[in-house]
């Protein structure tokens, strides 16, 4: 039962760190009609931001470093690359940021090469012990900081004049535009959301128990692809409820896999996908995905 | 001026100097190869209400994307001629910018955000102002349309047709325009909404607001509109006063088919409605 419960805090923290990756996926995906598959390269750029500053300025300001560096990454993607592309079909569009993703990818690997980077968080290895139930510090603190980011944003979503003109956009952006919304902005404003919540994700990806960042942690923040996907692509609460059970399924998998060895080693690893399919074949917009509500 | 037609090049920008408003001159639309707006001569003066008939596919809807900058969505661009709004040029210019200037359109099909509340779509409409402009805004659109306030808390998608129509404009008087551009306000409307409709676009333009009006209901809008235009296949074949424009039998004949021999088709000496589709639906209110 303890054991249980462990691989459950565990999942759901690990859960909360894709979630904030998926946030991401949909807040784009809301804005622009866009499948960002530069997502996980972002992600990277933010982590080895804050693994190269963080000797320098200290963490908390590597960390502020890092979330400028990717916000902005994402934003400059936006403004140069995607607003000028003007081809007429989304799927194209998609395409290109796997172009994007392959050179950003390929440099952040040769800068970091067959390094590991420590990214000099304060909670170290620490673990809290909770009656029965041992947990990793840095899990805690994720689940936490993920929590309020999440909740902050999807409160910024309802009532802020940035949300609305978000949720406008993403319904009928010739509409939006009509109204008076400067869509290049939201597009822009909108990667550069996607961008800084990617950086706090890297932060969580890579401290205790991960070793720290390397260049596998690009393959690693892709699970949070299949938590945007089941959870309905233009969702922000199936981003959440996407990140949480893909990120349970997979610490449960991996924490029985002594149990499942019949499935084969790396279950874990293939769960997220595996969990994506059976959704999808049930539900095929997702679980929160737009079904139109409407009266003619 | 007789409802006799007028030469499409030769029609004078009205409304003088001292009353500029919206002045469209020249104006050529192609969508890619294909030409929807050819030699356009249009004004709309400030304080007035012009109105532009014409049957599907004249163009009428593609004259209210040129002067909104919306054309860049349907892969459509202005060739030639000028739109100027109070003596600064709205072609070339993005849809938001043209909002910015104080002209804001309500669409066709009344596209309110379906997903999102009452209240939020008035909210959306108010992005480009200040947020105490925003709060005079909402009294009067409120007070335009008291319903609005019943169903602030509603899924706008969940209105009836005459409700969106209304938050429609509604959203549109957000952003307080000196200009609201009204594509098919009464489209597929009850006439008792429909004259609803016409009482709030009357009640905007006394308050100040200068309308300018696309509509299939001609009787309606001749009512509504000082000065009105008739397009037929991308070109001006008909403009005046309104009064002279109902008064004489050139709209009948040309736009709605009255007085044609067969009743049961739009005329047939007009190759510009052959096939259109367009039915007579505008008979009934021209006699109502």
């Amino acid at each position: 039962m303890a054991v249980f419960l462990e691989l459950l805090v565990n999942g759901v923290s690990v859960g909360a760190v894709y979630a904030l990756i998926a946030l991401g996926f949909v807040v784009i995906f809301k804005a622009t009609e866009v499948v960002n598959f530069t997502h996980a390269s972002l992600l990277l750029a933010g982590g080895y931001v804050i693994a190269r500053m963080h000797p320098l300025i200290g963490f908390w300001a590597a960390l502020a470093a890092g979330i400028v560096a990717a916000a902005l990454v994402g934003a400059l993607v936006e403004f140069l690359i995607l607003r000028r592309a003007h081809v007429g079909s989304r799927g194209v569009l998609a395409i290109v940021t796997i172009g994007v993703d392959i050179l950003l990818t390929t440099e952040l690997t040769r800068r970091i090469g067959t390094e590991v980077l420590a990214l000099g968080d304060p909670w170290g290895d620490r673990v809290l012990r909770l009656g029965p139930i041992t947990v990793a510090e840095t899990r805690v603190v994720a689940l936490a900081v993920a929590g309020a980011l999440i909740a902050a944003f999807l409160l910024a979503f309802t009532f802020t004049g940035w949300g609305v003109a978000m949720r406008a956009t993403a319904e009928d952006a010739e509409t939006a535009a009509l109204m008076g919304v400067r869509l290049g902005r939201v597009s822009l404003s909108a990667w550069a959301v996607a961008g800084a919540l990617a950086a706090v994700a890297a932060l969580f990806l890579c401290v205790f128990p991960t070793p720290g960042l390397d260049r596998g942690t690009a393959a690693v923040a892709m699970k949070a692809f299949p938590a945007a996907i089941l959870g309905g692509l233009d969702s922000t609460s199936g981003a959440l409820a996407g990140g949480l059970i893909v990120g349970v399924t997979e610490t449960l998998m991996n924490g029985y896999q002594s149990e499942l060895v019949f499935l084969g080693r790396g279950i874990g690893d293939a769960a997220p996908f595996l969990v994506m399919i059976v959704i999808l074949l049930l539900r095929p917009s997702g679980l929160f995905g737009t079904k139109e509500q409407a009266r003619v | 001026m007789s409802g006799e037609a007028d030469p499409p090049a030769g029609e004078p920008a009205s409304g003088g100097p001292e009353r500029p408003g919206l002045q469209i001159s020249g104006l050529e639309v192609r969508y890619g190869p294909v030409r929807a707006l050819r030699d356009v001569h249009l004004a709309v003066p400030d304080g007035s209400v012009a109105a532009v008939l014409g049957a599907n596919g004249a163009g009428k809807t593609t004259l209210l994307r040129a002067v909104s900058g919306t054309l860049r969505f349907h892969n459509g661009a202005i060739t030639s001629g000028t739109v100027s709004f109070r003596g600064s040029r709205l072609d070339g210019a993005h849809a938001a910018a043209v909002v910015r200037r104080g002209v804001v359109q309500a669409p066709e099909g009344r596209r309110v955000f379906a997903r999102m509340t009452v209240a939020e779509n008035l909210r959306a409409g108010a992005l480009s102002v200040p947020r105490r402009r925003a709060a005079a805004a909402r009294e009067r659109v409120l007070d335009l349309f008291p319903v609005l306030a019943e169903r602030a808390r509603q899924r706008a998608g969940l209105l009836s047709g005459g409700e969106q129509q209304m938050l429609a404009i509604g959203r549109a008087l957000m952003a307080g325009p000196s200009l609201l551009l009204l594509d098919e306000p009464t489209l597929g409307l009850a006439p008792l909404m429909a004259a609803k409709i016409a009482g709030a676009v009357r009640q905007i333009n006394a308050q100040g607001t200068s309308v300018l009006l696309v509509e299939q209901n001609a009787a309606m809008a001749l009512a509504l509109a000082e000065r009105a235009y008739v397009l037929e296949v991308g070109e001006v074949t008909l403009s005046g006063p309104s009064a002279e424009l109902a008064a004489g039998d050139e709209v009948r004949r040309r736009y709605l088919g009255i007085g044609a021999p067969n009743t049961d088709r739009p005329v047939g000496t007009d190759p510009g409605f052959a096939g259109e589709g367009h039915e007579r639906t505008g008979l009934a209110r021209w006699t109502a």
